[in-house]
């Protein structure tokens, strides 16, 4: 973890030190071409951290330099050649498509609900009538009689975004209780909140679930939500973890997207809750 | 002593020369600073300034940020409740326990409770924000869901201000001169009337001075906040109503937020810092009146 940096003030003072770097130093940059610098979801940053240390001791004299900024940064960077790849937590949209799109994993989003709630599963138009205050009480869910909490991510995370397109919402149609930042919050809010419900990351949560924190996690259409059905492409609320770059890859950017792709990185991204892309 | 006064009399020393231009220089950096984050926080709002106007932050419907609406008056109001709040209940209770260690408690329980308070104003905000997430939410969710509200961020905060206010008030209390108290001693007040009538009055300005940090702290707490308060942008219609303060509006969305999104976001960075510009001016009035 110690590889990346957390997204906000650093991330700016950083990418401000960056650019006025890269700017000054470009030639020097071009020439010898040494560093590899990766922007964008934090989702992906992690793992890309991870794949980056192994990719420096593979390649002695080489540095990968790993910042955070939310996916739409990603894009950004890569777009301005601020960053040699973008980190993108989605499906790249239609008017992306000037870029290159690489998926390096796979990741689900996850409905969960506290270890105790009765309920075992809502349908798509129920979820979407909880998270839009239609329905209030469990007890109108299958469960028992007691207010719903409901947690929402806050406003440009692609977690998000996923899940209002999915879901076909639009966040102001949306009757929070809590609003949280990152998936951890989220999974301790839901694990100290009998009656609440909330959405995170499928392999952070299917962990945590499976080592005693009292969280459970709700199958969506019938398909239950683990990294196995994320893997096999059953699981609806999915997302590929994309590696974005402006022009097609050459040199040590080639390197390392082919290099994040292969096999030999398969236990990096299971480490990271995440499911490996086909094998290349 | 004598050779010192005979020095003062001539023109000021060399060191002294020195030390004034060094003293100078470092408040007009301070300032400096002050404009320069005044300045920057303008600057990065700017981009948006043509397509979004400074009264739509007031009057827009609601805070949807990526749907085009802009409206920050619920964070203000979040952000002046629980700050507001959480000094309604630490004032007394700082200067309460003030009064005990510095009047009624025996020597050894004194130096003991100062230590402790000590020890609390030590203790990292992000800890208090996960004993509020892990304990108190759980707690208050059982009378009323959700749990994350502003009364948690009120105690949270009262919390983390009560100690600033409990030693600053300390440390006002015992500059007291003690001529004033045997005075008032040999005029044959009690305990209470020398406290209430002499001791407090003059060491108003060093309470109050205590008061402004504390509120200072408590309107720029973030995380802590964030992990309690609930993070919906409304007007809090009860104390047991989820609120977002300014602060926890920057952490929250900053790191993910681009163009218009952002620049309003340091807009919110702008309202924080003519609160507390508004409240240094009350702190000032507050502590001349008796004075002047």
């Amino acid at each position: 973890m110690r590889g990346w940096k957390q997204p906000g003030w650093r991330y700016a003072v950083t990418s401000t030190i960056a650019v006025l770097v890269l700017s000054g130093l470009c030639t020097a940059v071009m020439a010898t071409s040494h560093k590899l610098v990766l922007t964008g979801s934090s989702t992906v940053a992690p793992l890309a951290a991870e794949l980056g240390r192994r990719f420096e001791s593979m390649h002695p004299g080489v540095r990968v330099d790993v910042q955070t900024g939310g996916s739409s940064r990603g894009i950004n960077d890569a777009r301005k050649g601020i960053a040699d790849i973008g980190m993108v937590s989605r499906a790249i949209k239609p008017n992306e498509q000037d870029l290159q799109a690489f998926t390096i994993a796979l990741d689900g989003v996850g409905i969960i609900v506290h270890a105790s709630n009765v309920v075992a599963s809502l349908t798509r138009q129920q979820i979407a009538d909880i998270y839009t205050g239609k329905i209030t009480n469990w007890r109108d869910a299958g469960g028992k009689d007691a207010r719903i909490t409901v947690v929402n991510k806050a406003e440009g995370r692609s977690t998000l975004e996923l899940f209002l397109a999915y879901f076909r919402l639009k966040n102001s149609d949306i009757k929070p209780h809590i609003i949280i930042g990152d998936n951890q919050q989220g999974i301790k809010t839901v694990a100290g909140n009998p009656f609440a419900i909330g959405y995170v990351s499928i392999g952070a949560s299917e962990y945590d679930a499976q080592h005693g924190v009292p969280i459970k996690l709700l199958p969506m259409n019938e398909v239950a939500a683990s990294v196995a059905n994320v893997r096999n492409g059953s699981y609806p609320l999915a997302r590929p973890l994309n590696l974005v770059t402006r022009t097609a890859p050459t040199g040590l950017v080639k390197q390392f997207i082919d290099f994040a792709r292969t096999e030999q990185v398969h236990d990096l991204v299971e480490a990271q809750y995440f499911v490996p892309a086909s094998v290349h | 002593m004598i050779w010192w006064k005979h020095n003062i009399s001539f023109r000021p020393a060399f060191t002294d020369r020195w030390l004034c231009w060094l003293l100078r220089a470092g408040a007009i950096t301070a300032a400096l600073i002050m404009v320069l984050i005044l300045l920057f926080l303008l600057l990065e709002y700017w981009p948006a300034f043509q397509k979004i106007s400074p009264v739509r932050f007031f009057t827009d419907d609601a805070w949807y940020p990526l749907e085009d609406q802009y409206n920050l008056l619920p964070m203000v109001t979040g952000t002046l409740y629980a700050s507001s709040g959480a000094l309604l209940l630490a004032i007394p209770l700082g200067i309460a326990s003030a009064l005990f260690m510095a009047f009624y408690a025996p020597h050894f329980i004194a130096v003991v409770y100062r230590r402790l308070i000590e020890l609390l104003a030590g203790i990292p905000s992000v800890v208090f924000g996960f004993w509020g997430l892990t304990t108190l939410l759980p707690i208050i969710n059982q009378w009323e869901p959700p749990g994350a509200s502003l009364l948690a961020a009120i105690l949270i905060l009262t919390l983390m201000i009560l100690p600033t206010l409990a030693l600053t008030s300390y440390v006002a209390l015992t500059a007291v001169p003690k001529e004033y108290m045997q005075a008032a001693t040999v005029l044959g007040l009690s305990r209470w009337g020398i406290i209430y009538g002499v001791v407090l009055p003059a060491a108003r300005k060093g309470i109050v001075a205590g008061g402004l940090l504390a509120a200072g702290r408590a309107v720029g707490e973030t995380m802590a906040v964030l992990m309690v308060a609930g993070n919906v942008v409304q007007h809090a219609d009860s104390l047991l109503a989820p609120i977002r303060t300014l602060t926890a509006n920057i952490a929250l969305e900053m790191a993910y937020a681009m163009g218009d999104h952002r620049a309003v976001l340091f807009v919110s960075g702008l309202l924080l810092l003519f609160l507390v510009m508004a409240l240094t001016s009350l702190a000032g009035l507050l502590g001349k009146e008796h004075h002047g």
